[in-house]
């Protein structure tokens, strides 16, 4: 139940009681959402959705943390090799 | 799409497969907290490719599992009334409610006649509907000021925020048709439960991203203390599971404990602030019911008094219905990660996902349907 999936925000605008909503798009498919728990996300930035609402921006930065690892993971590998060679 | 397909990249699966299986050396059981974790662990055969000294288990975090027996009978009742429009996400449409299992009906439940869960219900007339998000549900009360407007309010923290946004525009409209059945529940106080049980098996932790992504971590460093276990807060596609692992196997090979996050793109150790803000307006902590598990104290949520009008409990007089449990289902066990679905008795044989026993069955996140489905039957044949 607790799944979410990123989406990158179209549109922001408030709706009848002030709360902020806006258009994300989904691979394509839009939807409207509740931005009101992500008050710093822009639009063209990608927030993680979960049942309607936006629970948080994602950090295009740390995103690349797993593949740097994998990246010297595969270096020190290298690495090892040669030095066992 | 991005933000996923790169974390379904199998070449990258393959090189953490085998750091992991560099890094085995001694046995180890890890639980994954969120089913939907079990399901991408089971779906993608991650559980079939790492190192025989790793033993995954399965926990608690499937809010359609831990939802009391007794809930979904107060919910069916509450659907049954002709002023109501019952709504709900999709995954409790198909929970039984005790009717079935004991062929008896309590003299204060109004379920009889074969509607054994909220699917059930609507096809005999009654006014179920399926919702994408709580505001949903705010807008039908709005369209249908002389309904009833009930929404089934099961989940974690992930969904608490959804959930208190509802409730809280509810009041600005000044809708007295909208109310929530709520079962609220948390994730560290069922952690302390599994980590302080006599039989516990396990020893390192997979926290749920998302849960984290709304509560951050910060409450999970003193229970890595206090029990000296690594918690690796992880995220939910393949890859993330496998740093995941990779993260929590390094911290127990080296005696490691305390809290780690993989999931960083989208969780930090505070937390969503805002969210906390409402969440903290509308609910406040209370004991739970865990089904097959028992009572945790603090370990869910409730509305404060200030929403108590919008407690569908309350406006249904539903408060004393009970419910007793199948005594074949070891749910229980299950969801606390000492027994694996097809050690129950009843696995694949008397419980399927088409006639489930227990919830883990019924929920495409219960441990249970994911071994169904996926062909983990250990030596029982499907649907002998």
């Amino acid at each position: 139940m607790c799944l979410g999936v990123p989406g990158k925000v179209l549109s922001i605008e408030p709706n009848a009681v002030g709360v902020t909503m806006g258009k994300v798009s989904f691979g394509g498919v839009t939807k409207e959402i509740c931005l009101a728990y992500t008050p710093e996300a822009q639009i063209g930035d990608y927030v993680i959705v979960h049942a309607g609402f936006a629970l948080n921006r994602l950090d295009e930065a740390e995103a690349l943390e797993v593949f740097e690892l994998l990246k010297e993971m595969g270096e020190r590998e290298a690495w090892q090799g040669e030095a066992s060679a | 799409m991005r933000f996923v397909d790169e974390y379904r990249n199998e070449a990258d699966a393959r090189k953490f497969l085998t750091a992991i299986e560099r890094l085995a050396v001694r046995e180890w059981t890890i639980m994954e907290i969120c089913g939907g974790q079990t399901h991408t662990l089971i779906k993608s055969g991650i559980d079939r490719l790492l190192p025989q000294q790793l033993t995954l288990v399965h926990g608690p975090g499937c809010p359609v599992c831990v939802t009391p027996l007794e809930l979904i009978d107060r919910a069916l009742a509450i659907a049954r009334r002709p002023e109501v429009i019952f709504t709900s996400f999709g995954d409790m449409l198909r929970v039984p409610g005790s009717a079935r299992q004991t062929f008896e009906v309590s003299k204060t439940s109004k379920v009889s006649h074969g509607a054994r869960d909220l699917l059930g219900v609507k096809a005999q007339g009654d006014d179920v509907r399926m919702v994408y998000s709580p505001l949903d549900a705010v807008k039908l009360a709005q369209k249908h000021p002389d309904r009833q407007v009930v929404f089934f309010a099961v989940g974690f923290e992930t969904t608490a925020p959804g959930n208190a946004m509802a409730v809280w525009q509810a009041k600005q409209l000044g809708l007295a048709n909208f109310s929530i059945l709520c079962s609220h529940v948390l994730v560290p106080p069922a952690m302390e439960a599994i980590l302080g049980s006599a039989d516990n098996q396990v020893q390192g932790f997979l926290a749920a991203g998302h849960v984290c992504t709304v509560m951050g971590y910060w409450e999970y460093e003193p229970i890595a203390e206090r029990h000296r276990v690594p918690i690796v807060v992880t995220g939910f596609e393949p890859l993330d599971l496998l740093h995941g692992i990779y993260l929590a196997l390094a911290a127990l090979e080296e005696g490691r404990w305390g809290v780690e996050n993989q999931y960083s793109r989208s969780v930090t150790r505070e937390g969503n602030r805002a969210a906390q803000k409402l969440i903290g307006e509308v609910f406040e902590v209370c004991d739970r019911q865990w089904r097959g598990i028992g009572l945790i104290p603090a370990s869910g949520y409730r509305l404060r008094p200030a929403y108590a009008g919008f407690d569908a409990e309350l406006r249904f007089g539903v408060t004393d219905m009970t419910a007793q449990e199948s005594s074949l289902c070891i749910a229980g066990q299950i969801l606390q990660g000492l027994k694996k679905p097809h050690q129950c008795s009843a696995f694949g044989v008397l419980c399927r996902p088409e006639q489930p026993l227990g919830a883990p069955m019924v929920s495409s996140e219960g441990a249970c349907a994911a071994y169904y489905s996926y062909g983990r039957m250990g030596n029982v044949k499907r649907g002998a």
